[in-house]
């Protein structure tokens, strides 16, 4: 027998399997959208891709220029997604999330988190060296308003509730850190420059101000003002820089694969803390917009809740708060 | 369908996925149209919300707006507009109206639907891809890169791929013969000088005759070649 023949006979065994692949096709679609009705027909989907599998190999030999093969191939594709698609619980995703994965990253990126908080100190120390030795340099970091009202002695913080009320003042400031801490995130795609600047501009700016307010002795009334929101937020700004060093470093000298690839799993990785990261920052934003601004709260009182809300992200990053919920762990035989 | 490259996957089977890469255009073209609805959206739920705010025909803010006004009006409007790709994508598994009508969808580099944390990196992604305007870095890295990807792509380990959805199966004019049927014919075929004569006539006859194609009498008339020769008829498919 010849070959033409043969791929001929092959070929007309193929095409009448064109039941099969509607049916396939018919069910890969189904499964995408909906659960599988039982295990037999999940089953049969695992039968259906290594049909489809089988079928489109030989269709691309036998008629590789048909709409046939196109419809294969697509037909295979839907198959090979559903099929790959994992299952989504968002509970349990949550579960996982906050108490294996955030501690497992938190451990990954610990060298990360330390010379970021370190960049971060110096430059906030840089920053205040700076304006208190040359007060006029506090003009590359504050705005006109904000200089002539410390020179009046006030805080331009004082009185802010009378012009903001504490819900909009909240949602304004917790909007605006998330999206400084999502950029300092994203900017270590150019080689962690960006997160660099970001995390220093942002030092030097804390830095300029509080020295500017030590030289018209407003620098513990600030203090006062910061310390109830300030230490998880400033924390979460390392974090967050931490976070795009981890991108920048992977880009710069990878260790999993290309670059490429080593960027994708290091900011896949890291890029689960700004979750974390966010939704400490809507509780930052609250203290800052509802305890921070009203001067009915002691110092004591701001310390209690800045330490406390910082012990908290400490138990959140450890993963403390879901100790109860470990997974079973499988017996040793 | 008329596609640049495409992109191979390793596959379990040993059958390679091979899936067509979404170029600049049809990106280009799906944003487009997501933008469009998502601006329809935002503005539509901002006038309908200030209206009922204001109490009166104005869309202004008022010059001290209070929580209401943020709550009710412009958080809304800000999320719908800004959480529009996220959310979209999670509910229709990689996919929005924009690129459901440019035919494309977000695939994993593996070829799977991508999950949540991908989505959501590919979105924070949007940051840097936005800049310095209207998607510069987003639409340079996309003409640049080989499978047409922005940063938010590559971050998340995603593409775009056409869907093929329009493609149809055509309608095979086939001989109804099982899979099982049609390798007896070619195995009879493969060994046809092999066999005794009177046996492969018989064998010859009896497919024939199952297949329809003859009755058992005038199979019986023909010669050896013009039973081959039927047999060989039954190999290919009249259509594809």
């Amino acid at each position: 027998m010849t070959e033409g023949t043969r791929d001929a006979a092959l070929k007309a065994a193929l095409l009448q399997r064109s039941g099969y692949w509607k049916a396939a096709a018919h069910r890969a679609q189904r499964l995408a959208r909906e659960q599988a009705a039982d295990l037999g027909d999940a089953a049969q989907m695992a039968e259906d891709y290594r049909l489809l599998a089988h079928d489109l190999a030989r269709a691309r030999r036998l008629i590789p220029q048909t709409r046939t093969r196109e419809y294969l191939e697509a037909a295979y594709a839907r198959a090979h997604s559903t099929l790959y698609r994992g299952a989504w619980y968002p509970g349990q995703a949550l579960l996982t999330l906050f108490r294996d994965e955030i501690p497992d990253v938190v451990r990954w990126l610990t060298p990360h988190i330390l010379w970021a908080t370190t960049i971060f100190v110096l430059t906030i120390l840089t920053g205040y060296w700076m304006v208190h030795t040359y007060p006029d340099l506090i003009g590359l970091f504050a705005s006109p308003d904000l200089i002539a009202t410390v020179e009046r002695g006030q805080l331009w913080t004082e009185g802010i509730l009378n012009i903001v009320p504490s819900s909009v003042l909240s949602l304004q400031i917790l909007t605006n850190n998330i999206v400084v801490s999502l950029f300092a995130y994203c900017a270590g795609f150019i080689f962690g420059l960006g997160t660099l600047y970001i995390l220093g501009l942002n030092g030097l700016m804390l830095g300029a101000v509080f020295g500017f307010t030590s030289l018209h002795g407003l620098d513990v009334a600030l203090f006062r003002f910061i310390v109830a929101h300030g230490c998880v937020e400033l924390s979460v700004m390392c974090l967050s820089g931490a976070a795009g060093a981890a991108v920048g470093e992977a880009l710069i000298r990878p260790t999993q694969g290309n670059r490429m690839e080593s960027f994708r799993i290091a900011a896949l990785r890291s890029g689960k803390l700004l979750m974390v990261c966010a939704l400490l920052l809507v509780g930052s934003g609250i203290i800052e917009g509802y305890v921070s601004p009203r001067a009915l709260f002691p110092l004591w009182a701001r310390l209690v809740i800045g330490i406390g809300y910082w012990f908290l992200m400490i138990a959140v990053l450890q993963g403390w708060l879901f100790r109860g919920s470990r997974r079973s762990r499988t017996p040793e035989p | 369908m008329k596609t640049g490259r495409d992109l191979v996957v390793d596959s379990v089977t040993g059958v390679h996925l091979a899936l067509p890469v979404a170029g600049p255009g049809a990106r280009c073209y799906a944003f487009l149209i997501d933008w469009l609805i998502r601006a329809i959206l935002c503005i539509t739920w901002y006038a309908v919300a200030a209206l009922i705010y204001n109490g009166r025909w104005s869309l202004l803010a008022p010059l001290n707006p209070d929580a209401k006004w943020f709550v009710l009006v412009v958080t809304p409007a800000a999320t719908m507009y800004f959480l529009y790709h996220f959310v979209l994508e999670i509910a229709m598994s990689g996919r929005t109206p924009g690129k459901r009508t440019a035919g494309i969808h977000i695939v994993m580099r593996d070829g799977s639907s991508p999950g949540a944390s991908a989505l959501l990196i590919r979105n924070v992604f949007r940051l840097v891809d936005a800049l310095p305007l209207v998607y510069g870095v987003g639409l340079a890295t996309t003409l640049l890169t080989k499978d047409h990807v922005r940063v938010g792509d590559m971050a998340a380990g995603t593409f775009m791929a056409y869907e093929r959805t329009d493609v149809v199966l055509p309608e095979l004019t086939t001989i109804g013969s099982s899979d099982a049927g049609t390798e007896v014919v070619s195995e009879l075929l493969s060994r046809w000088t092999s066999l005794d004569n009177t046996a492969r006539r018989q064998l010859a006859i009896a497919i024939l005759s199952r297949y329809r194609l003859d009755t058992n009498a005038s199979c019986a008339a023909q010669t050896d070649l013009q039973l081959r020769s039927q047999l060989e008829k039954i190999a290919p498919g009249r259509t594809i």
